[in-house]
């Protein structure tokens, strides 16, 4: 405890009890800084679809059941998740860990029926024939333009690459929170806080891929080839 | 552990704001849903759809995240510099119009994948 003693001497400290300037501990600023860093991951995946979509004929293949059905649903246990990790936060500041564990396990249960939704999502478009690199027959017919272009092939490598490494996030996050709950009483309030942040973020980045990949690409029967 | 002794446990906000911050990003999808069937034009729907997804993620970093709350220093850095990243990301972006325009258009049958070349 002597350097302690010591920082007092030091000429350079001129803030007021300058220990926490943004009043956010090590950890929770960390968590900040790995957020900004995989939001812009998935900026850079989400533009780069952009891109693909924007320079060539973009197939529109997605129907209201199951595709349009299936992704609202997942989006509300998402959503619904998102607020049950902050009733579990805010119980947490209260100091009710059990409560807290209670609202953390009903986060996974969410996230976990996401998980199993998008697998069947998923599991629909490989049994009509979608490949990372190859379209299924029937939406070439479809999509392939008055003057003969026919639709990119580049729409099944987006498709599972953004929504894979999402539900990867997903799955990820799961685990922490389990790992939380399994040790919340050993746990401070802001190591809560944090996986909450993470939670939240995973829910974020599903509220631009939902959009941009699902409703953008809902089929709606005149097939302009945009 | 004396230095955390002054940071107080404290997590502003209700559980009926949550609630309403919630109701409100249900609502915001349902919008999205029903803008999906609605006949527009591409460019007009991408931007009503990011602004819908904007605003979005605005409450959530908000209210869920927190980020309301806090210090205005962690804000500031924090959210300006993801801004400006972002906004360089589109730095290439126009090309994919110029590609766009650069696709050959073959009329009467689509090209046939070329026979595979035979290493020496």
């Amino acid at each position: 405890m002597s350097t302690e003693a010591q920082v007092g001497h030091f000429p350079a400290v001129d803030w007021e009890g300058g220990a926490l300037p943004y009043r956010v501990g090590h950890r929770k600023l960390g968590m900040w800084l790995f957020i900004v860093s995989d939001s812009l991951t998935f900026s850079a995946l989400l533009i780069g679809y952009s891109y693909l979509r924007a320079s060539n004929v973009w197939p529109t293949p997605f129907p209201f059941y199951p595709s349009i059905v299936f992704s609202s649903v997942m989006t509300f246990c998402l959503l619904s998740s998102s607020l049950t990790m902050v009733f579990g936060v805010s119980a947490s500041s209260r100091g009710d860990k059990a409560k807290a564990r209670k609202w953390i396990l009903a986060t996974i249960f969410f996230g976990a029926a996401f998980i199993v939704l998008h697998l069947i999502e998923w599991n629909h478009l490989i049994h009509e024939g979608l490949r990372p690199f190859y379209l299924p027959e029937h939406w070439v017919q479809a999509f392939t333009t008055t003057d003969g272009v026919p639709p990119s092939p580049l729409f099944g490598a987006t498709f599972f690459a953004i929504t894979g490494l999402h539900m990867f996030h997903v799955a990820t996050g799961a685990v922490y929170l389990l790992v939380v709950a399994l040790r919340v009483n050993k746990l401070k309030h802001e190591d809560i806080e944090i996986s909450g942040l993470y939670w939240h973020f995973v829910d974020l980045v599903w509220m631009f891929v939902f959009p941009l990949i699902y409703i953008m690409s809902v089929d709606v029967g005149h097939h302009s080839g945009l | 552990m004396t230095e955390h002794a002054h940071v107080e446990e404290h997590f502003a906000g209700s559980n009926k704001l949550f609630i309403s911050i919630w109701g409100w990003l249900v609502a915001l999808t349902l919008v999205e849903i029903f803008l999906a069937y609605k006949p527009m034009p591409i460019h007009l729907m991408l931007l009503v759809l990011l602004g819908l997804s904007i605003i979005k993620a605005a409450l959530i970093v908000a209210y869920f995240m927190h980020l309301k709350f806090e210090r205005v220093s962690l804000i500031l850095t924090i959210v300006p510099m993801l801004v400006v990243c972002i906004m360089l990301l589109f730095v290439f972006f126009p090309d994919s119009f110029r590609s766009a325009g650069l696709r050959y258009k073959f009329k009467e049958t689509p090209p046939v994948a070329p026979a595979p070349v035979e290493e020496p």
